[in-house]
This record gives C-alpha cells, structure tokens and sequence, in this order.
C-alpha cells in the first residue's frame, strides 16, 4: 500500500492528473434509502473525479448526512449501488470505506483531548515494537506524523496535546488523520462552522493544496460564500432528491439559494383563534456562545412564533437562557410587563416558562421511569398530600394527559424507554400541559417524529397558544417553520437577522437568506 | 414486595436453613437475638449509605465517623461529664455536619463523591486517633447514662433496642423513599440528573440531603455501636464498616450507577449478610474466610441477578418479535 505523500507519484504512474474533468473514481448511483414515514434519499447520483473538490448543499434534513453515511459505510442503502474504481458494490462496509480512501472531517471533531496529535492521528494503528509487549514504537510514531503536518503547513508540533489546540487546529489534525489513511477522497462537514474568518481562509487553503495533490473533497455547508470560494461544482439536495448542480461558472449566489428551496409549504397553517397579546419581552440578551451580540425578541402571548436558524446560530442557546439553565450574561426578560431573572429551571418554572428540550431523551425525560411518574415529575407537590405523593392523584392526572395528547402505551406504567418517539415527546408535553404554562419553548419539537405524531403535535401547539400561551417554536425544518409558524424570526451568529411578520412574506427565500445572512434585500 | 426482595428472602431462608441443618444452634433464642443486635447496629447506616447511592453517589467514610464520633461521645460523657441528653444530639449532629460538609463539596463544587468520602475516611480516622493519642477509652465505671445505655444496649421483650430503632429507622426511611415528593425526587435525580433539573427538581439540595441524611444515621449509629464494644480503639473501630453497608445495598438490589434500589432489599441485604458471618461461626469455618465467604456470595448474587435480569429482557424481546412476525404472516399466505 502506498503512503500519502506518494499520492502525486500514483497519478503519474496512472498518466492521468487530477481536477475535474478526470474520470470519476467514485460514483453513487441511484441511492435510494427510507426510514419508517421518512424518504431520506431518492435516486441520488453523485460522481468524485481526482482532485475535485465537490459543494454539497442543501437545507437541513435535506439528506445530506445520510448520503455521506452511505459512503462512510455506516447506512446500507435501499436501492441503487456504489462504484470504485470500477468496482460495483451494492453498500459499503466501514472497512471498505476506508480500503476506498474515503476519510471523514467531522462537525464533531471525534478526538482524544488527553492524547498528543500523533497519538490521535494513528489511534488504533501504533506503529509497534517488542514483538508479543506490542509496545508503541514512539520514534517511528513521530517521523511518520511529521511529513503528514508540514504537507499541511500547521503551526503546531506532532508531541503537542490536542487540548492545547483549537478548534481549526484540530480539524487539522483530522484531515492529517485522514491523509495517514491515503485518503483520495476527504468528506467535510461543515468544517468551518466554529472557525474565525481568517481560519476558514486558512482551511480553504489546505483544501486547494489537497487539490493539487490530487485528493478529492466534498465539501458540506451552509455558507454559500465559501462554496463559490473553493468547489469545482456544486451538488444541491433537495428533500431528498438532487435538486440541481451547479458547475464552476454557473455558481452564483442566487442560483444557489434557488435550488434549496422547494415546494408551496403553508399549506399546514392554521390561523390563531384570538388576538396575540404582549408575552415574553426579550431585550439586549447575550449569552456565552456570542458574548458579543445581543438578542431583541418578543413572544406574544396567543402566538406561535417560529424560530429559524442554522445549527450554532444560538437559538439553543437563547431557549437555556430563558429555561434558567444558563443565565444570560446581560438583558432583560419581561413577562407580561413584570422583569424576570430566572436562575434556575426551576425559578423559570415557576414562572410558567416551560423548555421542551431537543434532546428529550437526556434532558426530558427519565427513561427508565413510567409514563404516570415523567408526566408528574414536574408538579409533584400537587400530586402529595402533606409530602406524601397520592398515587391515585398522579394516576389520574397520567389517564387524563394520555387521552388529551393521545398516547399510545399499554399503560401509564409503561416504562417511557419502550415508547416510540413521537409518544415519548408527547409524555414530555403531558408534563408541560398538566400545569399552567404561560410561555413554552419547544426546540425541534419533531426531530426524529413520524408524520402523523408531528401533525399531531401541531395541533397541541396551536391549541395551546389559542388558550392564551406565547410559544416559541425553534426548529431547523423549513416545513414546520414555514407551515406552523404566525410570525418567523430568524437568528444568524447570535443576533436576530430578521423577523417575518407577514405570512406573504413567508418564503424559503426569505428564511434560507436571513440565515445565512446574505447581502442579498432585507426581508420586511 | 419485589422479585429482587423476594429472591433476597429466598436466599435467606434456604443460608438459614443449611445452618440450622448442620447446627440447630442457629434458631436457638441466644443467636437469634444476637443477630438481630448485628442486624440492628449495621442496617441503620446501610440505609443511610444505601440512599447515597441510590443519588448515584457513594459514602466511604461512615467506619472512620464511628471511630471520631465514638471517642468524642465517650470523652464528652465521661471525663466532660456532660448529661447524655445534651451528648446525643452532639453525636448525631457531627455526623449531620460531616454529611452537609460532604454534600456541599459534592454539589458545589462538583467533587466525585469517591474522592470527597475518601478523604472523609482518612481524616476521621486520624482525627480520632489524634483526639485519643492513639489510646483506647471507654465508659469504664463512669455513671449517669443509664437510661442512655439501657436505650441503646437494652432490650424490651428480649428483642434488641438497636433492631427496634432498625425497624423504626427502615419504616420511615421507607416511607420517605418510597412514598414521599422527596424520595422519587431522590430517584429521579440518580436516574437522569439533567432531566430532573430540567423539571425544576433541586438537584443539588437533594443530593446533598442525601449525605446529610447518611451522616445522620451514621451518627446515631456510632451511639449504638459505641454501646454495643463498650471501649474503642480509635484505630480500628468500625473499620470497613463502610463497606458493610455498601455490600448490603448492592446486594439488596442497589445500581451503583443510582436510581435504583429499595429500603427492604438494602434491610435484606444487612441481614442476608450477618446470616452469613453467623454461619461462618456456627459451622466452625476458620474466621479468617469471613471476608471471602461474604466477598463471594456477593459477587454470586450479583451476577446471578443480572444473568437473569438479561435473560428476561431476552425473553421479551423474543416475544414481542414473535408477535409481530405472527401478526405479519397471515397476510402473506
């Protein structure tokens, strides 16, 4: 097997050079992948030549994780094959993923922090001495790391611990991890999304060397400025499907943005059945992610107010502010006038400010424990008499929310854990709905939902925000944000770049360009 | 009563029964109240161990708290000539100050409770021997605690006072576990700490009452204990005796990743394991196996339960898999 730094000899043995227009040597052919309720992927081509560097765009949940699954080897397609180097293979297994030269930068950079850079780039394949010791050979460990950094012309040493790095820093640790493997093709996903901007120019570099050496990228983001920076084409999904490509001379800005948006989705709307009255008030909240920028908003009450946004753009983060889970740094927080410091869940609780978080499973629920016990958990005192819970209290309070919100279970002893998730954040809202809410923050209320749960959520929020609640609705799924959505604000890198009040003005366009922040018209 | 309990009990009577077969000794009223003494004098700080780590923590120092909290109460009763009204709440509070010391390190300042309770364990130890300079005291022919003595040495109707307040301690506590806001917020919090505070349960103070309630218990099990060996040695009263009550709960049924556990598992594991040591005693085994006996049986009967706790999820999911293959096949033939 050849080693990394010989990747440009290969290609002279071969007679043939890299960047596009070479053959493809890796090409996706018809995938095809479903997931109960869910068409992840449907007849998707996708072909890599040597040295190409391909932008892969698409909103989230458009599909473009799972296809780059498919290529790590970690999804089976349905439908369709994979060929290599002429080889056709129907799914990949990691281990033939990696045979392939295939390497992935991740958005979750997967590092050992207690580990030095060599040791993290060769984990699980130490070079060894002492023969049956297996003990690590050191020397070799770092001459063979070296020539890996200085190809990519890195500021740091191959003995420094990666906790002493950056986040940049790490990623180029990664892509050295990857170029060790002889990788020929390097996935990244959102590589810049935590970089400064003199660090993406950086990365950006690296990425035309790679080129030059004749390694292929495939380049995954959201800011569009980058991709017009550094792809030979762009590939866009769309709700599964390939939306459109783009070659070098055609990428544009708006070209772009008109292949990510799709279809007519206001179809799910319900109108409000009372008028919106003041709320929540939000005014010049920072909080640590962007310490810098400060978040103006308010939620009505009566209202379902969208919150739209790329993944880091720091709506999470505003909803643990105003959950009490981390305490802004500045701002104020009014509700219905009277100015509210919560500190604490709890104090926010007591307040009627309720989070369904977005990780219900770690944060909303215990699993272990049966419906009747989560969908009390939060207002046990008015399950207890003299301290003293009253089992017959709580199961009649389960009964009642298990019909309201229709879940499905045996029974409301079921333990949570055997529950399907669209049941198991219906227990969660149980929760919420069994006390007195005046402002619920749900963030990605349907994340991993079936469809019928998700119409039927819905109706509960909109149920909820007629009986006098303000709502704040984060999610990430253009659908439910266009669809359910009175009002649309948008968060881009900390702040709200736009509020969209009017349902005519509610387009993917205007959405999708407010979060990324283009300098394209200002929405009204 | 759950099958754990009930698997528990089983084990007990069938170790009683072998005993009593090979020396009928063991049913005789004498042993029988002397275990019950035993099981007294370690089930009221198993308890209060037990409910640590139901929070998924862990208390290493209630040996070492027998051994300072013990001189202090004999020194106080007899050379201080303190009345013991006064000397009782002062040995329970100690071991409630120790429990909130532990409990604000663990919370606060966001210490593993193993470390925190370690050093709890070395430096009671030591300020014990420190207080005594290493010597033994006793109650010797010190008087005016009568009352104190027959509270906590005595029995009424030949039962043991400490196997009273045993009794007494386990119903309360298992009150408080299992029927009070304050115990499922105890389990809630052991189970999912994020998702308790998301539902603006105290975590914090509740973990942290945990500790308390242990010291407390610890405190007044070192009144009973100090009875019950009438002189300590400061250096090596109640040592290990921490590791009694963390045997008891795990064998009882408590994870020590928390959230699980019962008050009467944590009560037949105390007993379970005298049941044990008299055993060792009455069929002659060399005393020096005590440990290993009680080391193996331990570790049997942990594995044996989580053998079958992973065979039954096996059987359930081989039988919802059968109902749904079955509820699929007519349609296809």
């Amino acid at each position: 097997m050849n080693h990394g730094v010989n990747a440009g000899a290969t290609d002279d043995v071969n007679g043939e050079r890299g960047g596009p227009g070479a053959a493809p040597f890796l090409g996706l052919v018809r995938i095809g992948k479903t997931y109960p309720g869910v068409t992840a992927l449907a007849d998707v081509g996708l072909e890599v030549a040597r040295g190409e560097v391909v932008g892969l765009i698409g909103e989230n949940g458009a599909g473009k994780s799972t296809l780059m699954k498919v290529l790590g080897g970690v999804v089976a397609p349905d439908s369709g094959h994979i060929e290599i180097d002429g080889m056709v293979h129907q799914a990949l297994t990691v281990p033939q993923s990696l045979a392939a030269g295939i390497a992935f930068v991740h958005q979750e950079l997967n590092l050992f922090e207690n580990l030095d850079v060599a040791a993290n780039i060769f984990i699980g394949r130490e070079p060894r001495w002492g023969g049956p010791l297996r003990l690590i050979d050191r020397q070799v460990l770092y001459e063979r790391t070296r020539p890996l950094l200085q190809r990519l012309k890195v500021d740091f040493d191959a003995r420094t611990p990666v906790a002493a790095l950056s986040i940049a820093q790490r990623q180029m640790v990664e892509i050295a991890k990857a170029l060790s493997l002889d990788a020929r093709l390097i996935i990244m996903d959102e590589p810049t999304s935590s970089l400064t901007v003199s660090e993406t120019e950086r990365l950006l570099d690296v990425i035309a060397e790679l080129k030059a050496q004749g390694v292929a990228v495939i380049y995954i983001t959201h800011r569009l400025n980058e991709v017009k920076d550094c792809a030979d084409r762009v590939v866009c999904l769309r709700d599964g499907v390939v939306a459109g490509a783009l070659t070098h001379d055609e990428i544009a800005h708006a070209a772009m943005i008109r292949l990510m948006i799709g279809r007519d989705l206001k179809a799910l709307y319900t109108p409000p059945g009372c008028q919106p009255a003041t709320g929540l008030e939000v005014q010049g909240l920072r909080t640590i992610l962007f310490p810098d920028r400060a978040v103006d908003l308010e939620i009505r009450r009566g209202e379902i107010l969208g919150l739209a946004g790329l993944i880091g753009s720091g709506r999470t983060e505003l909803a643990r502010a105003l959950f009490g889970i981390d305490p802004p740094l500045a701002g104020t927080i009014r509700l219905d006038g009277a100015p509210i410091t919560p500190a604490t869940p709890r104090q926010a609780i007591a307040r009627g400010i309720y989070l369904v978080p977005e990780d219900r499973k770690r944060s909303g629920l215990v699993l272990e424990f049966p419906v009747r016990v989560n969908v009390t958990l939060a207002d046990l005192k008015s399950h207890a008499k003299a301290w003293l819970i009253s089992g017959s209290r709580e199961a009649e309070t389960a009964e009642r929310q298990k019909a309201r919100l229709n879940i499905r279970t045996p029974s409301v002893d079921t333990e949570v854990v055997t529950l399907s998730g669209g049941n198991q954040q219906k227990v969660v809202l149980a929760k919420w709905l069994a006390m007195r809410p005046s402002v619920v923050v749900f963030d990605e209320p349907t994340r991993g939902i079936d469809v019928g749960a998700k119409s039927e959520i819905y109706a509960i929020l909109r149920q909820l925000a007629d009986a006098g609640v303000a709502i704040l609705m984060i999610s990430s799924d253009m659908e439910e944000v266009i669809g359910v959505s009175d009002r649309i604000a948008v968060m881009h890198e900390g702040r709200i770049s736009g509020i969209l009040d009017n349902r005519d003005s509610f387009t993917e366009t205007n959405v999708l360009e407010l979060a990324v922040n283009s300098p394209a018209r200002t929405a009204a | 009563m759950q099958k754990k309990d009930l698997g528990l009990l089983v084990l007990i009577l069938v170790v009683g029964a072998i005993t009593t077969a090979l020396n009928p000794v063991f049913l005789s009223p004498v042993n029988l109240g002397n275990m019950a003494n035993l099981v007294g004098l370690f089930g009221i700080f198993s308890i209060g161990i037990g409910v640590v780590i139901i929070t998924g923590g862990i208390d290493l120092s209630v040996g070492s708290m027998f051994a300072l909290i013990g001189v202090v109460f004999i020194d106080l009763m007899t050379n201080q000539g303190m009345a013991w009204q006064l000397v009782l709440p002062v040995a329970i509070g100690l071991g409630v100050a120790f429990g909130i010391i532990h409990g604000v390190l663990v919370t606060r300042f966001n210490m593993q409770p193993f470390v925190v309770t370690l050093c709890g364990l070395l430096i009671y130890r030591g300020a014990a021997r420190y207080y005594m300079a290493d010597a033994t005291i006793g109650f010797g022919y010190a008087g005016g605690f009568d009352t104190l003595e027959w509270l906590a040495s005595g029995r009424s109707f030949g039962v043991p006072h400490t196997f009273i307040a045993f009794v007494v301690v386990a119903i309360v506590m298992g009150i408080v576990l299992h029927r009070s806001v304050f115990g499922r917020y105890l389990f809630a919090v052991g189970k999912n700490e994020e998702a308790a505070r998301y539902s603006g349960i105290p975590t914090s103070l509740v973990i942290a009452s945990a500790y308390v309630i242990s010291g407390a218990l610890a405190g007044l099990a070192a009144v009973f204990l100090a009875f019950y060996t009438y002189s300590i040695q400061p250096s090596a009263h109640g040592n290990f005796y921490e590791l009694y009550g963390i045997a008891a709960a795990v064998l009882g049924g408590c994870s020590l990743r928390g959230g699980e556990g019962s008050i009467l598992g944590i009560a037949l594991g105390t007993v379970l394991l005298q049941v044990l040591q008299n055993l060792v005693n009455l069929l002659g085994i060399p005393t020096s196996l005590n440990f290993a006996v009680m080391g193996t049986v331990i570790l049997l009967g942990v594995l044996t339960d989580q053998q079958l706790q992973r065979r039954r999820a096996r059987l359930l999911a081989v039988k919802a898999h059968q109902a749904k293959t079955a509820s699929v096949q007519p349609a296809r033939a």
